[in-house]
């Protein structure tokens, strides 16, 4: 029977790696995550082989598990998928965390290396666990997203992670006697996962859970080491070094280090950016803009978050349909970090139906800004902030934007003035060629659609 | 010993694949790609699985049911929400 185990969990690790693969190709991504998922199920079911398990508490934890499992992925709306994602990463870490504690409690008398791996992924799987749930509070506004920041806090952070770390080498050299260590590891853990979160700003989030998902791969792979067991160490190892280089992808999008993200306390210093803010924001409303737009022969839409909340996708591409109609050329510049994840505008406007040759990255559409008509800039607002080209004080500053103040015109559909994600103020709104179109974006936009709909 | 050894030497070459595995993935499936492989990181529910073992003492039973009902979450949950966002892809064109 170990023969077959072993067996499928070879095949388990291949369906991983090949899945991996798979999901970082468009054509391929869908498969690929179906690839992975039959390699889950041959892992988990190869495992029931085992003897002397307890089958009547595994189906009860297999079934509320699920259960919330599936209700969660079902019901969630696409533009919470972000946190959704953090609380999933979360549950993982502390499933290893689990793991470890009860492997304890069946073996309590552990050599060194197990008291160990014990102890890594207990931190890991706990830090995991709270710094996702953080990350989640943040994203989903249930918490402020600026940066919390208070004297002495890595002091207070490098005191309770050396402290940890004596902890973890008393319990590898006496796992037994000093078993109630455990308790505080666990509770250090805890904290740990929270104070290393808060001092991020809500804007770096994603990058944020990125990390963790890397964490939590590393809390499996050591859990994998506890109980020997070749496919949790493989998979675990490999989500951990791949969400680390996703997690350096997504930092050069948006021209950070990765110390700065974790260290930087982004947006704390808004108030003393130099660059005055000169002029009146102007408003329009809808049908001036109708007017505008139906003269455009080039136009740009600048989705951002704003669009995802409003759940304005689909009446996006109803008005570019109209614009199309009446001649003009519509493309969507989108920036990667735009929304609350990386790729977040393409997932929506997939769902729209919107084509992906419409779709264009920031560096193809900044060079020939001085020929677009109109940028519509929706629900958008740190990605086309030119302080991050203009003013260094600025904690953008050096972020790659989508430079719409450049286009002849641009439009911001906003409900109001407030400074967006990362809580710095946007000069764009401000500037001569800038109409601001205030309400929600889905009814301004429907205006919009309705003033086609008439003309024609 | 020797089995360490050989536990090591997966763990490291696995490392080493999975940094090989993601280069250059299109900006559109950084988040498909990141909630993909979370799902994967509930691998663990494979050691939650054999945690639960009949011999077991009650309070590691316990916390033996909560590891495999956070993995179960961890793996059903992530799995199905990527497949959900890549399912919004089909209708784009492909490349």
């Amino acid at each position: 029977m170990d023969l077959l185990i072993n067996l499928s969990y070879i095949a388990a690790s291949v369906l991983f790696i090949y899945g991996l693969k798979m999901l970082g190709k468009p054509a391929t991504a869908r498969r690929g995550n179906q690839v992975s998922a039959i390699g889950m199920l041959v892992a988990a079911v190869a495992t029931l082989l085992y003897s002397g398990l307890s089958y009547g508490w595994i189906v009860l934890g297999l079934v509320i598990g699920a259960g919330i499992g599936y209700y969660a992925a079902r019901t969630v709306q696409m533009t919470q998928m972000p946190e959704m994602v953090a609380l999933f990463n979360g549950s993982g870490g502390l499933a290893s965390l689990l793991v470890a504690a009860a492997e304890y409690l069946r073996r309590p008398e552990a050599d060194a290396f197990t008291a160990l791996v014990i102890f890594l992924a207990i931190v890991v799987g706990g830090l995991t666990f709270t710094g996702s749930v953080i990350a989640f509070a943040k994203l989903s506004e249930r918490m402020k997203g600026s940066p919390i920041l208070f004297k002495n806090q890595q002091i207070l952070n490098a005191g309770l992670l050396g402290l940890t770390l004596l902890m973890g080498i008393i319990f590898m050299f006496a796992p037994k006697a000093a078993g109630f260590l455990l308790v505080f590891i666990i509770l250090a853990a805890f904290a740990l996962g929270v104070l290393a979160v808060i001092p991020i700003g809500g804007a770096d989030m994603p990058i944020v859970v990125s990390l963790l998902n890397s964490y939590s791969g590393i809390a499996a792979s050591m859990a994998g080491f506890i109980i020997a067991n070749n496919v949790l160490i493989v998979a675990g190892a490999l989500v951990g070094a791949s969400g680390i280089i996703l997690t350096s992808i997504m930092c050069k999008a948006m021209n950070r280090s990765l110390t700065n993200v974790l260290f930087g306390g982004f947006g704390a210093t808004t108030t003393q950016s130099s660059m005055q803010i000169q002029g009146e924001a102007k408003a329009i409303s809808a049908e001036d803009a109708y007017y505008i737009l139906e003269n455009a022969s080039n136009v740009i839409v600048v989705p951002g978050y704003g669009m995802a909340v409003a759940q304005a996708q689909h009446v996006v591409k109803e008005l570019a349909d109209l614009m199309e109609k009446n001649g003009t050329e519509v493309r969507y510049a989108i920036h990667p970090v735009a929304g609350r994840m990386p790729g977040h505008m393409n997932v929506l406007l997939a769902e729209a139906n919107v084509p992906y040759e419409q779709l264009v990255e920031p560096e193809d559409v900044n060079p020939t800004m001085e020929n677009v008509d109109v940028a519509i800039v929706i629900g958008a607002n740190d990605v086309v902030n030119p302080a991050a080209k203009e003013d260094d004080t600025s904690p953008l500053y050096g972020m790659p934007i989508i430079e719409t103040d450049r286009a002849r015109t641009v439009f911001v559909l906003k409900r109001s003035m407030k400074p967006g994600f990362s809580g710095v103020e946007n000069p764009l709104f401000f500037k001569e060629n800038t109409r601001m179109l205030f309400g929600d974006a889905k009814s301004s936009l429907s205006t919009l659609v309705s003033e086609f709909k008439d003309a024609a | 010993m020797h089995d360490l050894m050989l536990l090591l030497f997966i763990f490291v070459i696995a490392i080493f694949l999975g940094v090989e595995l993601i280069q250059k993935v299109p900006s559109q499936l950084h988040t498909p790609l990141m909630s993909g492989s979370n799902a994967i990181s509930g691998i663990t529910i494979v050691g939650a699985l054999a945690a639960l073992h009949s011999d077991n003492g009650g309070f590691a039973i316990f916390l033996g049911i909560l590891a495999v009902i956070f993995a179960t979450i961890n793996v059903v949950g992530g799995y199905l929400v990527t497949d959900r966002m890549l399912g919004m892809f089909k209708t784009g064109k492909k490349d």
